[in-house]
């Protein structure tokens, strides 16, 4: 059984790499947003499922076009990713002064709710106008890089076997390590970006300093769901099929996530999303051979809820936030 | 003209009559002194200078009125405020904590040459300059707090409490770098528990009472005033 684990484990650690990069990059968008107005954006998985639909039809208006037999894929790919994140990024600012803004003096259950009806309303949105363009709400789209080649992981001990990887994989990896990268630098390094975390820190305060609070918000909204959004694109690239739901247990796990590296903090967002990508990539190759067939990898999905239930018990804070203390 | 005026300014904060009609002006230059016990009303003052909370009555700045404005347009115009309880960025460092008094401040050489006048004020911060304002003593808080506020050049700065919470040596400090502030050029309205030190070094000073003025005037007249030295400095 060890022997089989061990073989597995490059094709696992790159499976669930990938995967837990997609988390990583969505997670973020819950964490900016609850850091700034302590709210969890419920919606955001489906700001997650919009971008891979704004994806897909752009590729497919690309291909009607004739553009893409014309042009170099990793520039499509770049152009697609940007338009998507142009969208959903809008898209997130609309949520915010719509469903969110009215309601910002009210108790934060208020807020919730609002954002479960967001996440209704988009995923019957999306799914009206798929159909009506399509005839079917489930979406197979165009995938630009198609390939896929037997990475060699069993020349480095005879234990593992060789890993296949799509050329996606390393797509996915790379974007994302890219926005990762940039918000990190963005919110750490840019005036913009220190304002965002004063604003968080204490909105009140912030005001007296000239920072005009609501353009700080709008700008987190922006920032998060283009974020989400370009991972959507990557995620319809990867498994090709995408329909409207996909975007209510990503946003979940996404969402664990961020409470697994505690809310509200940007880094503990990508380190939970890859914990949570690789543990549930190893459960789903490895559950049935330990438990010896009673749970098939359709159980994996249970990992990150568990997670989130022993991380809520025993850590609330998450593992890099600090608990709540006022200091006077 | 009066720098700032205040004329009949009513606010309800938190479902109470907290002002009930305040008036009263700050020149340029001086430091004038608020003073009263707890919930008098002080710091509902200052909130409403910088539009935090909603009033009647009319309140002008430099002449012009900034009543209806959000915080940070008031911010803007060169108000700033120290708000009780110092209320810095405890995770932003003492650098960034800065950088965000200037927020407003394009050029960064101007918030180069401004961060460098703060640690001639305060060379305590230059020392703590990468580490998050959240460690810091009280008193360097204090420091902090006053010392961003100064990144903006504002025209008045506005103390809510600098001395709360703070051992008396850091106190006498803290009102030794008010005079500074001030003989360089910054008017300054404090509000204070600490009567009769901030009447020590104000020119004027206002007593206010449930939201109401109760007595105004020199402050070395409201020192030795027998209402004065009953009420708060006892």
């Amino acid at each position: 059984m060890l022997a089989s684990i061990l073989g597995s484990l490059p094709q696992v650690l790159i499976d669930g790499l990938a995967l837990g990069a997609i988390y990583a990059v969505v997670a973020l968008g819950y964490t900016m947003v609850y850091g700034i107005l302590e709210l969890i954006n419920f919606a955001h998985g489906e700001v997650f499922m919009t971008g891979a639909f704004v994806g897909t039809a752009t590729l497919f208006i690309f291909d009607d076009a004739g553009f893409l037999s014309s042009a170099p894929g990793w520039i499509v790919y770049f152009i697609v990713i940007l338009i998507s994140m142009i969208v959903t990024g809008l898209l997130g600012v609309l949520i915010e002064r719509i469903a969110y803004r009215p309601l910002r003096r009210a108790p934060k259950l208020i807020s919730l709710i609002s954002a479960i009806g967001v996440s209704f309303v988009l995923q019957d949105l999306i799914r009206f106008i798929a159909e009506l363009i399509t005839g079917n709400y489930i979406v197979s789209g165009i995938s630009l890089f198609n390939g896929s080649f037997q990475l060699g992981t069993s020349s480095l001990t005879s234990s593992f076997s060789d890993a296949f990887v799509k050329n996606n994989t390393f797509i996915i990896l790379g974007v994302a390590i890219l926005l990762m990268l940039g918000l990190d630098l963005f919110v750490n390094r840019t005036k913009w970006g220190v304002a965002m975390r004063a604003v968080a820190q204490d909105r009140e305060t912030a005001s007296l300093m000239s920072i005009n609070v609501n353009k700080v918000i709008v700008l987190t909204f922006f920032i998060g769901s283009a974020l989400g959004g370009a991972t959507g694109v990557l995620f319809a690239q990867q498994y090709g099929t995408i329909d409207p739901y996909i975007g209510y247990i990503l946003g979940l796990k996404a969402f664990t996530a961020a409470v697994l590296g505690g809310i509200g903090n940007i880094r503990g967002a990508m380190f939970g999303g890859l914990a949570i990508g690789l543990l549930e990539m190893f459960a789903s190759a490895n559950l049935g051979l330990i438990t010896n067939g009673s749970f098939g990898s359709e159980y994996k999905d249970v990992f990150a809820f568990a997670i989130l239930i022993l991380v809520l018990i025993f850590k609330p804070e998450g593992l890099f936030g600090r608990a709540v203390k006022e200091k006077v | 003209m009066s720098l700032l005026e205040m004329k009949q300014v009513q606010a309800y904060y938190g479902g109470i009559h907290a002002l009930k009609g305040i008036t009263l002006s700050v020149e340029q230059g001086e430091i004038v002194s608020l003073i009263g016990s707890n919930g008098a009303g002080k710091s509902t003052t200052l909130k409403a200078v910088c539009g935090q909370v909603k009033t009647k009555g009319a309140i002008t700045f430099d002449g012009k009125e900034i009543q209806a404005q959000p915080p940070h347009v008031t911010a803007q115009s060169g108000i700033a405020h120290v708000p009780e309880g110092r209320r810095i960025f405890p995770k932003l460092t003492v650098k960034e904590n800065l950088e965000m008094g200037a927020f407003s401040v394009r050029d960064k050489k101007v918030i180069q040459e401004r961060i460098e006048r703060a640690f001639a004020h305060f060379p305590r911060l230059k020392e703590r300059y990468r580490q998050q304002g959240g460690t810091m003593s009280g008193g360097e808080q204090q420091m902090l707090a006053i010392a961003r506020a100064m990144m903006m050049k504002p025209r008045i700065l506005l103390l809510d409490e600098p001395s709360m919470g703070l051992a008396p040596v850091m106190v006498d400090q803290i009102f030794e770098i008010i005079e500074e502030l001030n003989r360089e050029g910054t008017t300054i309205l404090l509000v204070e528990q600490n009567a009769y030190q901030a009447l020590q070094i104000a020119g004027r000073g206002y007593v206010i009472q449930t939201g109401e003025i109760l007595m105004q005037g020199d402050a070395k007249m409201l020192l030795h005033s027998e209402l004065v030295k009953e009420a708060y400095l006892a």
